[in-house]
């Protein structure tokens, strides 16, 4: 029997297994609306922008480790999907992306809401692909979900012109798919897995680097496994939190510009570097020339393009991590004993004196202004028994919920690492609540990212997803704030938001619950309340306006060249409490209320 | 240094777009670049002429090897190759000019293949020396228009059987 392309898309995506996605309409994709409408096997979630359908795309696939899939319409709805593809690029996220098109005779005509999709999304996708024919579809389709999921996975776009959703053709799923220009390495080279394994026995102060490679690779096990028995200190990039428990006793925490100061102290000093899915990327290396000048490196990686990209390195093995550290662990199992722990000793005493010397640290007033490591740090201590996801926006609260909320297992940690895209926490957040509804999905955001995407409170309520976002108001853009304070002398240049929205207000307005926190007494309670109660919530907590992020290595500075605390004069202004650009207008009425 | 880059890839639209689109968005070079369908008709050859260090060209081989449209990426630097480009020259001739621009060509083997009584456009095969030295010869007469095809390049087949070398190919 014949299917229109429409009813070919339906039955494509149940064929690869999708659940839920996440969509915003137009004309050119009625079509499929339609079909999309009449059925129950897949649940369509309406956002309110196609940024957000994006988003919780990705939220989706980081939580479940399945392709997220998204559908949007052409011309706007595709160029505001851009930046959720860009976001994936960057951070590895497998996703598949269906797009509208104009018919195919109206293609280069500048037709109503016409874009070249196919231009427009090449540099911010793995591939892309634009259909012509409706009897290619669900082979697209099928070569679609595999190129997104397998290898380094990453966004996939397909285009679908009108006509093609319309026509009709004979639906026939392909069982598999064979591309001879794609075909990725999984095992690691054994002569390379040997030279590896030597390296590692012998070094007296190694450093394992993970990346979120470890965490798409679901290599978590291999890497406990590796470290216990090396002893090695495991460092994670922002992208890997979750991907070692944050409270083994080898855990360093996350390594890199806010990283912990033992972390980048023991990056720095080691003699052999072991990168596991990581890809030395800028704000992990700071200075290149000055990067560990000791050590050698070995990389294990699944993109060959990762391998000396940025730094030289010793041993490449280009391979799927998981499968790369079974084979390592197996080498080394036959020549490691037990000498390691004592082979280490010296290493981990110098580890735990750099550990007791600048451990991470806030002052909390108990009357005071809340301080937003706090807020983390209560979250942390009052939620870690249920296991929570947590999503976070971009800038100073993503730095402290890095430092402070140490995540025990993989796929529970939501954040935009590579492009930094403001506004992605929220969406991310209410993706992963949907692919697991009974989980506690937290999202820990700022004042300034959070508005990146409210409108996504409607998608929230109606879908019925209750996650529970805490912002961390300081009424900046905190991270620029800090940047104008070490570097630009303290001037304000557009990074002041003053209190707008009223955050209880506009959750409300929209049918959720909003929450205020302002003291640190009640914090806590206010806290509870937010996770017991079953619909989405917006927790406004008030902090102190500005505190700064630390460690800290300033841009292009080495990694053990660390700022440690805010220079003296920061800290008479930290005290003093009010914004410099606004003194005296006393519009900060709601965060001091 | 200069490096030729011989690519295989599928013969499918918006190839061309990735490839360019990958030297732009990372900030390669592109010497020249040109492209025609290859012996399967499902292919095409790109011989891409670029420059960089070691570091950068592994780079290129390796970022055009991720490509899903490319299918096989040699650096042809890595061993010997013979190289060729194509020109198309325009020239002016005044009647007394007329016989010299004939000697020149001669001289080059360059084929005159179109003539009128105030030009002669000369086709010229070879390296890229014996180009630009036909074209500082030519200059003089006054060059009206010259196009030029790019460098095409192939392996040198290897007159016994080689010692296997070490190659940039990293998928086929």
């Amino acid at each position: 029997m014949k299917l229109t392309g429409a009813e070919i898309f339906l039955e494509s995506l149940k064929k690869e297994g999708v659940k839920t996605i996440f969509a915003l309409p137009g004309g050119v994709v009625l079509k499929i609306f339609d079909v999309l409408h009449q059925q129950k096997d897949i649940q369509v979630i309406l956002t309110r922008h196609e940024q957000g359908a994006g988003h919780m795309a990705e939220g989706y696939a980081k939580a479940t480790g399945k392709a997220g899939v998204a559908l949007v319409t052409s011309g706007p709805g595709m160029t505001n999907v851009i930046t959720a593809l860009a976001d994936a690029y960057m951070d590895s996220v497998p996703l598949v992306c269906f797009s509208g098109q104009v018919p195919t005779n109206l293609i280069g005509n500048d037709a109503f809401q016409e874009a070249d999709n196919i231009g427009l999304s090449r540099p911010c996708t793995k591939y892309n692909f634009l259909v012509k024919d409706v009897n290619d579809l669900a082979m697209t389709i099928k070569e679609a979900f595999y190129v997104a999921t397998t290898g380094r996975p990453g966004p996939v776009l397909v285009d679908i012109p009108k006509d093609v959703s319309m026509n009709k053709a004979e639906f026939k799923y392909p069982a598999s798919v064979s591309i001879r220009g794609y075909n990725p390495t999984y095992e690691g080279n054994k002569w390379q897995i040997k030279q590896a394994a030597e390296l590692i026995a012998k070094s007296r102060k190694p450093i394992l680097y993970i990346g979120g490679g470890v965490v798409f690779s679901g290599a978590s096990q291999e890497v406990i496994e590796l470290a216990e028995m090396c002893q090695l200190p495991v460092d994670m990039t922002l992208m890997a939190l979750g991907g070692f428990p944050g409270e083994h006793p080898l855990s360093m925490g996350m390594l890199g510009m806010h990283g912990t100061y033992w972390a980048n102290m023991a990056m720095h000093y080691s003699d052999l570097v072991i990168a596991v899915g990581a890809r030395f990327d800028d704000r992990v290396t700071g200075k290149v020339s000055e990067f560990c000048p000791h050590a050698k490196v070995i990389h294990i990686d699944i993109d060959p393009t990762s391998i000396r990209k940025n730094v030289n390195v010793d041993v490449p093995i280009v391979g799927d991590c998981k499968t790369v550290l079974r084979e390592l662990i197996q080498t080394l199992r036959a020549t490691v004993n037990g000498e390691q722990k004592a082979l280490r000793k010296p290493w981990w005493d110098q580890i735990n004196e750099w550990r007791q010397a600048h451990p991470l640290a806030y002052e909390q007033d108990p009357n005071g202004v809340i301080k937003p490591q706090h807020v983390i740090k209560r979250l942390y201590e009052l939620t870690k028994d249920r296991d929570p996801i947590v999503a976070t926006d971009v800038g100073q609260h993503q730095m402290w919920t890095a430092q402070y909320f140490k995540l025990a297992k993989p796929n529970r940690w939501l954040t935009s690492g590579g492009l930094g895209t403001m506004g992605f926490g929220f969406p991310a957040a209410m993706g992963a609540q949907a692919a697991f509804p009974d989980k506690l999905v937290l999202c820990i955001a700022g004042d300034g990212s959070v508005q990146m995407n409210t409108q996504e409170l409607a998608t929230a309520v109606v879908n019925k997803l209750p996650v529970k976002v805490i912002v961390i108001n300081n009424g900046f853009h905190g991270m620029v704030r800090q940047w104008q304070d070490l570097f630009y002398e303290s001037r304000y240049a557009s990074s002041y938001l003053d209190v707008y929205p009223d955050f209880v207000k506009l959750a409300e307005a929209y049918g959720a619950v909003g929450l205020r926190a302002t003291k640190v007494s009640e914090l806590d309670d206010v806290i509870r309340e937010a996770i017991a109660v079953n619909r989405p919530v917006f927790l406004d907590v008030p902090v102190h306006q500005y505190e700064n992020c630390y460690p800290m290595i300033p841009a292009g500075g080495s990694n053990h060249e660390m700022l440690l605390s805010d220079p003296p004069e920061l800290k008479e202004k930290q005290k003093a409490g009010a914004p410099a650009s606004v003194a005296g207008e006393d519009k900060d009425t709601i965060l001091t209320a | 240094m200069e490096h030729i880059i011989s690519v295989t890839v599928e013969n499918k639209f918006n190839v061309l777009s990735r490839v360019a689109g990958l030297f732009s968005g990372r900030g390669f070079n592109i010497e020249s670049l040109s492209v025609a369908p290859s012996l399967d008709p499902s292919t095409s050859m790109m011989t891409i002429v670029t420059s960089g260090d070691d570091r950068i060209i592994e780079q290129i081989v390796k970022q055009l090897n991720k490509l899903i449209d490319v299918i096989k990426v040699v650096d042809l630097n890595e061993n010997e190759f013979v190289e060729r480009e194509t020109a198309l020259i325009k020239v002016h001739t005044k009647p007394e000019d007329r016989a010299e621009a004939l000697r020149i060509a001669d001289i080059f083997r360059a084929s005159i293949i179109d003539s009128t009584p105030g030009t002669y456009t000369i086709e010229i095969t070879g390296s890229i020396k014996k180009i630009e030295a036909i074209i500082n010869l030519l200059q003089p007469l006054g060059i009206k228009e010259l196009i030029r095809t790019g460098r095409v390049a192939i392996a040198r087949e290897p007159i016994r059987p080689a010692v296997a070398q070490p190659k940039r190919v990293v998928k086929e």
